[in-house]
């Protein structure tokens, strides 16, 4: 029996620019493929360099489905090593995060440097001197860092990173000014699953069309400020495919680049912290800190599984063809105010994680999808909202209006190009 | 004053926790939100921490960090029809026992207990289990909640969307 998908233009019958089948989220077959031919296959993002800033540093991850060790070693150089013990496929390390110089298998005792490298066999010799141990470290992926954010792939002769980003690099530095002047860090994370298919998170980022509809309770709970700020549908954003699957959602256009406009006023939800702010802080600075303490104007898609959205990073991961796991990680500026850190932390509570006043309800709209995606299995889920009116810009890129599926054509593209290869 | 009344500065018994505690849980259970907002200090807090050790909530990432105004909002949200997650609201049953006074003196009494709760929801059951972390005082209106931390024993494991109040 024949079980290979359709490759090459046969993908037509999966996929077209402006439409995916209703399969992609169900199709058990499919999500395998989609493993190892998109996830091995291209930069996946595995860590902030905050999460790992000092040597001994290290947390656990996710490339696929291959678990790994993302660590900083006794130089400063980080690695991502595939979490699995080269005698018999243990995992050699199983806490979310920590410090450690070594990671030692717990079955027969295989002990790894920080850098990989096979350190430790318990009674070698019962190997009676075989033991080829430099060929036995752990296994080690590509790593490229760029602004702070740390990628690996399985893919030996992937790009460098600097060129799968792309476009979308310019985004990542506006992003990061909302460190303030202070270098950007993690500040915790919301974890939830939903039920649903991976896929259907990673359109999100770039759908703004739900977001009044949806969100609809959270906007009812925001003061009027922040209510205004989110009339994203009437304030002339737009979305842009940035290449690669990438690509940038712009709700608030005033806040795309959060060092400019600082003599602009201070918004009233703001002025008791920047009252606070002003005992310690110069006034420009104050200004530069609370224009930044709300997070910029735009999401940012990196295909396949980073969301640099708004204040946070979102991080897929997919667990099976109906189950996902995302991960909001809060951000603040190191060595900040505290004032400015908390209120970071308070908007971030207020959204998302599982009992934000957002997120449930994108995970319950989620969980519907993939409810509704068992009936009409040959139905095409539509991706054609702001098409007619796209653009094509110079550098080659597509721009639509805020509400356009461009971000989710991006990606579906991409995603046909490395299911094809 | 009659006689009967306890003092203000009495320090509350482990009865008197224990019968408060239950009532706020029967309170959540049936919905009676408005009953359940008033049952709070104007300086409570209503937490539910990520990490296992956290108690400095303030300058540390939670589930929930709510004042007055935040549980009032909450309690909005359950009731405004306006959230899909909340259209129904889940059913939640919870058991709360294994109580224990930590300390109870004239400024308050601090009451450790074990809650298991089952949620249903759309053909969906789950259930959270958590230690339950409670500061009552004693008011001229009878008991109030202080603060009330609630260690979900897997906080730090994935969960799934909470569209009810813990
Ligand atoms: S499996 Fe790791 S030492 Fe045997
Ligand atoms: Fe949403």
């Amino acid at each position: 029996m024949d079980t290979n998908l359709p490759t090459g233009s046969a993908l037509d019958v999966l996929v077209q620019s402006d439409r995916a089948r209703t399969t992609l989220y169900t199709d058990r077959a499919l999500f395998e493929q989609e493993m190892t031919k998109v996830f091995e296959n291209t930069w996946v993002w595995v860590a902030h360099a905050s999460e790992i800033a000092k040597p001994g540093d290290f947390k656990t991850a996710h490339v696929g489905l291959q678990p790994v060790i993302v660590v900083r070693d006794r130089k400063g150089e980080v690695h991502v090593h595939v979490n699995r013990c080269r005698h018999r496929a243990a995992t050699v390390c199983e806490v979310a995060k920590g410090k450690t110089s070594s990671f030692v298998c717990p079955y027969h005792g295989w002990a790894y440097a920080l850098d990989g490298s096979l350190r430790g066999v318990p009674f070698e010799a019962g190997y009676d001197g075989q033991l080829d141990k430099p060929q036995l470290g752990l296994r080690s992926l590509r790593v490229e860092e760029y602004n702070g954010l740390i990628f690996a792939t399985c893919k030996p002769d992937m790009e460098p990173l600097t060129d799968f980003l792309g476009g979308a690099k310019k985004w990542i530095d506006l992003f990061m000014k909302q460190g303030a002047g202070f270098p950007l860090i993690t500040q915790g994370e919301h974890k939830f699953r939903f039920p649903g298919n991976w896929k259907i998170q990673l359109e999100n980022t770039t759908d703004a069309y739900h977001f009044p509809l949806v969100h609809k309770s959270f906007l009812s709970a925001a003061d009027r400020e922040t209510v205004d700020s989110w009339d994203i549908m009437r304030k002339g954003g737009y979305v842009e495919d940035l290449g690669n699957g990438h690509s940038v959602m712009v709700m608030m256009p005033e806040l795309v680049d959060l060092e400019a406009d600082l003599d602009a006023p201070i918004p009233e939800k703001f002025e008791a912290l920047a009252a606070e702010l002003r005992h310690d802080h110069p006034e420009q600075q104050v200004r530069r800190i609370v224009r930044a303490v709300g997070g910029c104007g735009f999401n940012l898609n990196l295909f396949p599984n980073l969301g640099c959205s708004a204040a946070f990073f979102r991080v897929l991961q997919p667990i099976s063809v109906d189950e996902t796991e995302i991960r909001h990680v809060a951000l603040g500026m190191q060595g900040g105010p505290a004032a400015a850190n908390r209120a970071r932390l308070r908007i971030h509570e207020f959204f998302q994680g599982p009992m934000g006043f957002g997120t449930p309800d994108d995970a319950e709209v989620w969980d519907r999808v993939q409810h509704g995606a068992a009936g009409g299995r040959d139905l095409w889920i539509l991706l054609n909202r702001g098409l007619s009116h796209e653009e094509m810009l110079p550098e080659g890129g597509r721009r639509s209006d805020v509400s356009a599926e461009t971000g989710m054509r991006a990606a579906y593209r991409q995603w046909k190009k490395l299911m094809e290869a | 004053m009659t006689t009967t009344m306890t003092r203000i500065d009495a320090a509350i018994s482990l009865e008197e926790a224990m019968q408060f505690a239950w009532l706020e849980g029967d309170l959540l259970d049936s919905a009676d939100y408005d009953a359940w907002l008033a049952l709070w200090t104007p300086t409570s807090r209503y937490v539910v921490p990520i990490e296992p050790g956290a108690t400095d909530f303030e300058n540390t990432l939670n589930y929930a960090y709510d004042d007055g105004m935040m549980r009032a909002k909450r309690v909005d949200r359950l009731t405004s029809g306006q959230s899909v997650s909340a259209s129904p609201v889940p059913r939640t049953v919870r058991l709360l026992s294994r109580f224990r006074v930590l300390r109870s003196d004239a400024e308050g009494c601090e009451l450790r207990c074990a809650q298991l709760l089952t949620e249903f929801r759309r053909e969906r059951e789950r259930s959270y289990a958590a230690d339950i972390e409670f500061l009552f005082v004693r008011t001229a209106d009878g008991l109030r909640i202080e603060r009330k931390v609630i260690r979900l024993i897997n906080a730090t494991a994935a969960l799934g969307g909470i569209g009810y109040i813990l």
